[in-house]
């Protein structure tokens, strides 16, 4: 009872559906992380939770918002979060539409709403939550499991190559695009600001740790075991040079890949409805 | 009241086809955001919508596919915006999961399906009536559907009027059920004066109450009103809550979306008759193939034989009502329909007479005489 007392009283708690914690994730899972840091950017940037719209797809990942922030939230169909959320943007270009959801939401069954969305522009901020497996029915292989990996759908080994997210969607044409980890909480959560703060369509892709599901199988078996691997082998995207293709195979890179100013979307089709509407302005 | 894009329409009579007086219809009905895939015999609506859409202030958006143009319209509905898609067979079959999201979560949204030949991409430019099951049972799980056939040119802009007003009556996806002939004739459109239109407005509740339960058709809040509102295709409590685990929570969910529009059947059923007064036999028909029927009901009352025709202007749900009426009326019921028999399976249902397919495939509609013959074999 002290616990929960305690619990109740601190801050962040207004930005959260209290009635439903504890949240639903295995003990060692970095989506809790992510929400937390989440929160306290929303906290720290002063954003009004009545200002934010989150849009998420199917998966553990997509949990992170939906149900526990307490803002408008639209939970789609598996891959469509960022479908669904454009045609929010487009009627609510005043508020902040964030998609939170998975690798196999967003880069495997949604991967062509992603590139789409990045070549658009739209001023979507997509956190793309890595944790290289589909986690929530069991540990099948996804688009980003690294080659090799036994998984149960892979019990031989991977034999497929992995998506190099990030460098995808900058190619794509996003604003920003950057790669964090749930080991680098303080960076994350800068990230997190730059990408809100940018118009256009913002990205970053968290590696995180799925213990149940991922770790224990690749003898990671503790939450912290996957965090120390990230903590060991990431490299930052500005030394990458230094290093050969085979040398990178097994690093995560981590940093900011791009940061421009390209025109955005939704700016562009109402200024093109100004310019023919005349009186006749609907919305 | 109405735009003045509106206004300028008033009146006027133009030479259009029906894919084209669709989409005027929606502009009419309010409608101000529209996101679709190319694709015959469908085009022309988005054409039409991308054209015409921005000067009546609303947006157009051409997405990567028909998944995504189903999402889009549905994240636009809970945005406050009054949103449809077009498309035909291989993009309705692409868009039936996001149906049964709209369907789950009660979203308002109007569905164009251009009927073409299929399956798979089948005759690309040609119509057919392939889908009218699909339209009904094409996403997974129980639910019911509302899904009108036009079968002309100004019925196609009055229809389309009708699929936004009963969208949004009955807080539901209506699927406006056309196919490529109706879609592609080229007819007289007169445009009525705007405000002499009704147009049923969205039910919106400006407090926090319950938006998915409570009431058989619960008001909405959308999206910035500060409620904070979930919507999830999740099975729901009705505060929008998910509860996948609860028997009692589902049933309740599932039971009341199918009902609103189950009992609801006397208020949304239309249905066109001829000559049922005095009848010994029946054709049932809708969307293209009633044409060349009710003009075989003609012949037919010409050489004699007493014939009357029931035209389904709702096909889903069914009129079933004044289709048990008539069919026990007749000896026989003829259904003409551009398939191997789909309606003819529902009308059979209805009745305990013989039910005989006129059917007909492969990218041409009925002839009158096609028709005649086919009865005239089966009255002797």
């Amino acid at each position: 009872m002290t616990n929960q007392i305690e619990i109740h009283k601190h801050r962040h708690l207004k930005y959260l559906r209290t009635e439903i914690l504890p949240t639903a994730f295995c003990p060692g899972c970095g989506c809790g992380t992510i929400l937390n840091i989440f929160v306290n950017v929303i906290d720290e940037m002063g954003i009004d939770p009545n200002d934010l719209i989150a849009v998420t797809g199917i998966g553990c990942s997509s949990w992170i918002p939906s149900p526990y922030l307490a803002v408008d939230t639209l939970h789609t169909t598996h891959g469509r979060a960022i479908a669904f959320a454009t045609g929010v943007k487009v009627m609510k270009p005043e508020k902040h539409v964030v998609v939170i959801a998975g690798d196999g939401d967003l880069s495997g069954i949604g991967g062509n709403h992603l590139i789409h969305a990045a070549r658009r522009n739209i001023d979507l901020k997509v956190f793309l939550v890595n944790n290289f497996i589909y986690g929530m029915t069991g540990g099948q292989v996804s688009p980003t499991t690294p080659k090799d990996t036994e998984t149960t759908t892979t019990p031989y080994g991977n034999s497929e190559q992995p998506f190099k997210i990030t460098e995808l969607v900058a190619a794509a044409g996003a604003n920003y695009a950057a790669r964090w980890t749930t080991y680098h909480i303080f960076k994350l959560k800068k990230a997190m600001k730059e990408a809100i703060e940018k118009k256009g369509f913002s990205f970053i892709e968290i590696i995180s740790q799925c213990p149940t599901s991922y770790g224990r199988r690749i003898g990671q078996k503790e939450g912290i075991d996957q965090l120390m691997h990230f903590k060991q082998n990431t490299i930052d995207v500005k030394n990458k040079d230094k290093y050969s293709e085979e040398g990178l195979e097994n690093k995560i890179v981590v940093g900011k890949f791009v940061e421009r100013n390209r025109p955005e979307f939704v700016e562009g089709l109402r200024k093109t409805n100004l310019k023919f509407a005349g009186n006749n302005v609907l919305v | 009241m109405s735009s003045d894009y509106l206004n300028s329409l008033s009146g006027k009579t133009l030479f259009v086809q029906g894919d084209e007086a669709a989409a005027y219809g929606a502009l009419f009905a309010g409608c101000n955001f529209f996101a679709g895939y190319p694709i015959t015999p469908a085009s022309e609506v988005a054409e039409l919508m991308a054209r015409e859409l921005p000067k009546n202030g609303g947006y157009y958006i051409q997405m990567e596919d028909e998944i995504a143009s189903m999402g889009a319209i549905v994240g636009a509905a809970w945005s406050g915006a009054k949103s449809m898609t077009a498309t035909s067979g291989p993009g309705f079959s692409l868009m039936q999961e996001n149906i049964g999201y709209a369907c789950m979560t009660e979203t308002p949204c109007v569905i164009v399906n251009v009927q073409r030949s299929g399956p798979s991409t089948g005759q690309a430019t040609k119509g057919a009536q392939g889908d009218m099951i699909q339209a009904r049972w094409g996403t997974h799980g129980d639910h019911e559907i509302i899904a009108l056939s036009p079968n002309s040119t100004q019925e196609s802009f009055e229809l389309m009027i009708e699929s936004f007003n009963l969208s949004e009556k009955y807080r539901t996806p209506v699927i406006f059920l056309t196919d490529g002939e109706i879609g592609h004739i080229r007819e007289k459109l007169v445009f009525p004066e705007p405000d002499k239109v009704f147009i049923q407005q969205r039910r919106i509740s400006e407090n926090k109450v319950d938006i998915f339960g409570g009431e058989r058709i619960p008001p909405m809040i959308e999206f910035g009103q500060g409620h904070k509102i979930h919507v999830t295709g999740s099975t729901h409590k009705s505060n929008g809550m998910r509860d996948v685990s609860t028997q009692s929570v589902h049933d309740t969910l599932i039971r009341r979306i199918y009902e609103k529009i189950d009992l609801n059947r006397d208020d949304i059923v239309k249905y066109g008759t001829n000559f049922t007064d005095d009848m010994d036999y029946l054709v049932i028909s809708y969307g293209a193939s009633s044409r060349p029927a009710l003009g075989a009901v003609h012949n037919l009352r010409n050489q004699g034989i007493k014939i009357g025709m029931l035209r389904l202007i709702t096909i889903w749900p069914f009129a079933n009502k004044i289709t048990k009426e008539l069919c026990s009326k007749v000896k026989k019921v003829f259904v003409p329909e551009m398939n191997l028999g789909q309606m003819s399976r529902e009308i059979e249902r209805f009745t305990s007479n013989p039910v005989v397919k006129i059917s007909k495939i492969g990218g041409v509609s009925h002839t009158i005489d096609e028709i005649v013959n086919e009865i005239k074999k089966n009255v002797v």
